[in-house]
């Protein structure tokens, strides 16, 4: 059995430890609050975005443009979303799940990754990163999508790779978030046909320049936007993660630190019987 | 005619907020096919922004602002200009505007080599489109 001292000394390290998870708890509580208020005010922007663009597209169906029928390359982008800082559970790590354990060639992938977690990882797991803009996730901009968006989109022109994926954890509520793959580049062509029809009732809408110069235009705003908006919810869900990861911290800790109270007073009790015993027995023997 | 009648609804939306949304006579911006100015029942259209200002007259009352990049969706009664960029004339810093134009130009001038020049265009465009607004 441990020493009164040991048991002392290990409850009084659980006991600062607790205090920690929970400073980090409340300080990410509140980062939520304002991340989840972003989120909510950049909404109206994305729908009416994602609305133009499916209705623009609907138009369009008959257009052959790279933008719609992908590259030729067999390389893929990947942009990978994750945080810059760890004990967010498993935040990071189901990114990185994502990526690996999905039907990717680790060959053909070129990762743009934002976000250290991620980005040591997949290093570590010998993925090419062709590009890291680990500082943007601190604060989302929207100038630093656009500069990202363009850059990607320049490299895909080039046939640097055929597809660009997302990867991001959406953001549900507050305990639900779900890691997401998005497929950014070329536009998927099934959700092109289906909006054809919901389309098909409302005024035709007329394109200024043409639709082909108009989509050559409009879809960088879009995967911009797109991008951004992983952004918000990306760091909306790893404050999140955090705070629950946090909270199951202090609660664990909080039941360590009564069982080793438990222990302490069992021991402290234990040495008190056995001096007495020791007394009585000395005692015992002069008489 | 009641007076509501030649009215329409004007939504400025921006990634992080909602810039303006009122009801207005006319709305003037520009577009990569050149200056517009949109009244109500104007045809469905969807146009392409290009760095200019942006000015919304609500019966007497005219309002300017500087707009940089996004797209506008026109149906017959409202506007939606999805703006990624678009400034207050409050909000704009003339200095830097000034700064950013004489870069802007002498880049252009010099026209070296490596130079992109669509880029410098536009930031001459965006700069000029600033100072005009506070003006």
């Amino acid at each position: 059995m441990a020493s009164m001292r040991d048991i002392k000394r290990r409850r009084g390290s659980i006991q600062s430890t607790q205090q920690i998870t929970k400073a980090m708890k409340l300080v990410s509580t509140v980062k939520l609050q304002r991340a989840k208020q972003r989120a909510e005010q950049s909404k109206a922007y994305f729908n009416c975005m994602y609305e133009t663009v499916t209705s623009m597209l609907a138009k369009a169906g008959n257009i052959n443009h790279p933008y719609l029928s992908g590259g030729e390359s067999e390389k893929k982008a990947v942009i990978v979303i994750t945080s810059n800082r760890g004990l967010a559970g498993g935040y990071n790590s189901n990114i990185v799940k994502l990526i690996t354990q999905g039907d990717f060639k680790k060959e053909d992938l070129r990762i743009y990754a934002i976000g250290k977690k991620g980005r040591d990882a997949l290093y570590r797991y010998g993925y090419e990163i062709v590009e890291e803009d680990s500082g943007i996730i601190e604060e989302p901009l929207y100038i630093d999508a656009m500069a990202l968006s363009k850059r990607i989109l320049e490299a895909y022109s080039n046939g640097e790779f055929g597809e660009i994926y997302l990867a991001y954890t959406g953001f549900k509520n507050t305990v639900v978030h779900e890691p997401t793959l998005l497929k950014l580049l070329p536009v998927e062509p099934e959700k092109k046909e289906e909006k054809a029809e919901d389309k098909a009732g409302n005024a035709l809408m007329n394109f200024e320049p043409e639709d082909d110069e108009a989509l050559e235009l409009i879809i960088p705003k879009y995967v911009t936007s797109l991008i951004y908006g992983g952004l918000i919810e990306a760091v909306a869900s790893e404050n999140g993660a955090r705070m629950q990861a946090m909270d199951s911290a202090t609660s664990n800790a909080e039941e360590m630190i009564d069982h080793l109270s438990l222990m302490y007073n069992r021991a402290r009790q234990g040495s008190i019987t056995q001096e007495l015993t020791e007394i009585i027995a000395g005692a015992n023997a002069i008489s | 005619m009641a007076e509501n009648d030649n009215k329409l609804k004007l939504k400025i939306i921006t990634p992080d907020r909602i810039f303006y949304e009122d009801e207005v006579s006319m709305v003037e911006f520009n577009t990569v096919e050149g200056e517009v100015g949109i009244y109500k029942q104007h045809i469905p259209m969807t146009m392409i922004i290009a760095p200019g200002i942006l000015t919304i007259t609500r019966d007497d009352e005219v309002k300017e602002a500087a707009l940089h990049a996004g797209f506008a969706e026109v149906l017959q009664d409202r506007v939606t200009i999805l703006a990624e960029i678009i400034e207050w004339p409050a909000e704009i810093d003339l200095d830097r505007a000034q700064e950013a134009k004489e870069r802007a130009e002498s880049r252009i001038r010099d026209n070296a080599p490596g130079t992109d020049m669509k880029r410098a265009e536009l930031s001459l465009k965006r700069a000029v489109a600033r100072i005009n607004a506070v003006k």
